[in-house]
């Protein structure tokens, strides 16, 4: 007689935490054949609160790690994708991708993330100067993450594309609360799973399921979301627009109705990094 | 025979050492002879929209009075811009990009910013003179700050045109196309090279549009752009009303809009724009903390807090208009400021002596004066130094609150106006909190002896400019902009300019 697989239980990561929706809400995920495969989390405004929450309190924290700290965590992030491969492979799969495809995307994700690793302590000497006043003050300009960045991911791509917006966000110092591709979201539910035991401080990043049209609202309007980017529609970069106006919120969006090939090298860059940061400039005084 | 000295029973708190601080007294006793700024300004009577490179009537053919906040006095007729000139000054701007201005090497772009530079340093005093006229700001600010910095904005900027590649390690940049730019009154002319000297570097082209309190040099200067040979439809200037601002920042053309002003009406153009692919800088309120320590050097920060609060009266987004001083020094701090205050001279912009000049309008007037009623009835305690203000024009004495709270509507919102809140602090963490609870974000200043504080100061503060034992200081290569709602993207040095580009 066969034994019965113990099947997990797809839950968000928040705080560390792999959580159920305060709502109690679920929505069934099937594979590619049909079949059912496991109930997903249909995250609420308040679990996005509750996300944000947590991301406020592990954003300082994270920022003052160091610039090599920060960059050992997202090479070891990398290191826990690479050793989890074939089941991350799996999971992208589901949603009916060739397996070849699949390792592909996951290998290309690794890759990104030991991209950014190497990121941490350079883009600094990149956006960064020293600036020659015509005044006696030594004027520098240096970077600071924005705090807490909202990611939105589009349904394609579901590992690698949410990693290529969530890495240069943490690259910098910030913190993330992200959305995942609502139709395939297994991907990010191992992700976090990955997060948990990479030496990333919980809350840093925060990995949501759910419906963007309930989520989306709320990613627009919420003021301690400091920036938001990612992925949308024209709909919804109105409905961003419109909230991110209330507090002079930073965006970055793509258009679906545009292809972004998120394998290409051009889905990386340290301007993705510049899009997270905020521009600092002291003047401290020379001489006596 | 006037004394320099107070009579004991005016003197500020006996010192440590027992002797009573020496007061200078000025006010009455001392009568400076009038020293008026009386060089020819060279206006017209009438101005006329710059579009294509031509000065040309507003297709509405109505004008509006600009008036000198001074005197209440007319200065000349500003054409009023509408939807037609703005559309016109679109397609000019479009085409001059498109044709000539896109496809310019850098380094002839480059020739014409300096030519900019050079001819508006020649018109300087003309300039400073209708800058004064037009905003009330003090002839000294105007000479030796707004039209030599707007110089070297040019200056700066023209170097840049052939350098791009130099800007984004790893990419290559190419212009957006036409760029839409409103400006606000406070600082008119360096305003203009703010927004202008970038974007034209970089290749763009320009429709802007001055303040419509102040008109006057954003229209001049387009005689200097005539004079410098720079082709038509690079940059074409729109006066008028608000409401033109908004035509010209909704413009379908625009591939980017930059914005200086209130994060009041920031807000409206995010909200007018929202839904469109344009580029966007905005450069917005602040409400910054300018924080003595108990280490600082107090002479230094009294003529920093002044300089933080009543350059420009005040009207400067990045004012020090609160004012966090430790405990330990701050009744010190505060006498000693009332007593520099007491010196400061309000009057005449145009004289030379004159250190707080007028209020740019009746209305901004009215908005300060509203403030003092609410300060007051909040419970903070006003002062104000003793000064005859003249009997015509937009005047505001220096004022100091002083028992102000963090939850006082004049410790959070921005006045914009010479009125500075003191609160007190006892540790640089409570210094911190305070000043980072603000929504604002745009600069802030920090007073001390130890460099190694400082730049923990500057670490922490929640601002994108931060001051140590200065205050006001800028340079075009220096970046300038906010955090929070102080907006978003950087005016100066290399930051500044990869905001007028695309990465290609």
């Amino acid at each position: 007689m066969s034994r019965l697989p113990i099947t997990k239980t797809p839950k968000a990561y928040v705080g560390g935490a792999f959580i159920r929706s305060e709502s109690a809400r679920v929505y069934p995920l099937k594979d590619a054949a049909g079949n059912f495969f496991g109930n997903i989390p249909q995250c609420t405004r308040k679990d996005l609160r509750n996300a944000v929450e947590a991301a406020a309190k592990a954003g300082p924290g994270w920022a003052k790690r160091t610039a090599y700290n920060r960059g050992q965590i997202l090479y070891r992030l990398g290191e826990m994708l690479e050793a989890r491969a074939a089941e991350l492979a799996d999971a992208i799969a589901l949603g009916g991708a060739a397996k070849a495809a699949a390792a592909r995307e996951v290998a290309a994700t690794v890759d990104r993330l030991v991209y950014y690793a190497g990121w941490t302590d350079k883009y600094e000497q990149v956006l960064g100067n020293v600036n020659p006043v015509a005044a006696p003050y030594f004027n520098f300009t240096v970077t600071e993450p924005m705090g807490i960045v909202g990611v939105l991911a589009p349904e394609e791509a579901p590992l690698l594309a949410l990693v290529s917006l969530i890495a240069p966000a943490i690259t910098s110092g910030n913190s993330v609360v992200a959305l995942a591709s609502t139709a395939q979201p297994y991907p990010a539910i191992l992700l976090g799973e990955m997060l948990a035991t990479s030496d990333l401080p919980g809350g840093v990043v925060n990995l949501l399921t759910g419906f963007r049209q309930e989520l989306v609202p709320t990613f627009a309007t919420h003021t301690h979301l400091r920036a938001v980017s990612g992925v949308a529609n024209a709909d919804e970069r109105r409905v961003l627009a419109l909230g991110a106006a209330d507090s002079i919120k930073r965006l970055h969006l793509l258009k679906t109705e545009e292809a972004t090939d998120w394998f290409d090298d051009a889905a990386q860059s340290v301007y993705a990094v510049r899009a997270t940061v905020e521009f600092k400039t002291t003047w401290h005084p020379i001489g006596s | 025979m006037p004394t320099l000295t107070a009579k004991k029973s005016k003197r500020p708190p006996v010192r440590a050492s027992g002797r009573a601080a020496p007061a200078l007294i000025f006010g009455d006793l001392w009568e400076f002879d009038p020293a008026p700024e009386t060089a020819d300004p060279k206006l017209k009577a009438r101005y006329e929209l710059f579009i294509d490179g031509q000065f040309v009537a507003p297709a509405s053919g109505n004008y509006f009075d600009t008036v000198n906040p001074a005197t209440e006095q007319k200065i000349a007729e500003m054409a009023l811009g509408g939807a037609a000139d703005v559309d016109a000054a679109y397609r000019a701007a479009d085409k001059a990009q498109k044709t000539v201005w896109g496809k310019l090497p850098g380094r002839e772009r480059a020739k014409y910013l300096y030519r900019i530079a050079r001819l508006l340093q020649d018109r300087a005093r003309e300039f400073a003179i209708a800058e004064t006229m037009d905003n009330g700001k003090p002839i000294k600010e105007t000479r030796d700050f707004d039209v030599p910095m707007a110089a070297a904005h040019f200056f700066y900027h023209a170097g840049w045109a052939d350098k791009l590649e130099y800007i984004a390690p790893g990419r290559r940049v190419a212009p957006l196309g036409v760029v839409g730019q409103v400006i606000p009154w406070n600082f008119p002319l360096l305003m203009m090279a703010w927004k202008i000297a970038p974007a034209i570097a970089m290749g763009n082209c320009v429709v802007i549009k001055p303040a419509t309190n102040t008109p006057l040099n954003a229209i001049k200067l387009a005689e200097i752009f005539q004079d410098a040979g720079l082709p038509p439809g690079v940059v074409n200037v729109i006066t008028g009303p608000g409401s033109t601002g908004g035509l010209i920042m909704a413009h379908p053309t625009a591939a980017k809009i930059a914005f200086t002003g209130s994060t009041e009406v920031g807000k409206v153009i995010l909200r007018s724009v929202a839904g469109s692919d344009k580029k966007m800088t905005m450069e917005l309120g602040g409400k910054a903390a300018n924080i003595v320590f108990d280490d600082a050097p107090l002479d230094q920060a009294v003529e920093g807090i002044v300089n933080g609060i009543f350059f420009n009266q005040g009207q400067v987004c990045c004012a020090g208009s609160r004012l966090l001083v430790q405990e330990s020094v701050a009744e010190r701090v505060v006498a000693k400021l009332k007593n520099r205050l007491r010196a400061l001279r309000v009057g005449n912009p145009l004289d030379k002596n004159t250190d707080v000049g007028a209020i740019v309008s009746r209305g901004q007037l009215d908005s300060i004066r509203s403030y003092l009623d609410i300060g007051v009835k909040e419970g903070a305690e006003l002062w104000q130094p003793p000064c005859r203000l003249p009997a015509k024009g937009f005047y505001m004495p220096p004022t100091i609150f002083t028992g102000v709270s963090q939850s006082h509507r004049i410790a959070r919102e921005e006045i914009f106006g010479p009125v500075l809140a003191i609160i007190p602090f006892r540790t640089v963490e409570e210094a911190i909190e305070k000043a980072n609870n603000t929504p604002y974000g745009l600069s802030a200043g920090v007073w001390t002896d130890k460099g190694s504080r400082i730049l923990k100061m500057s670490t922490e503060l929640k601002a994108g400019v931060v001051w140590a034992n200065t205050f006001n200081q800028f340079d075009p290569t220096s970046p300038f902009g906010g955090y929070k709602e102080s907006g978003f993207g950087r005016e100066g040095g290399r930051q500044g300019l990869l905001d007028y580009c695309k990465l290609v």
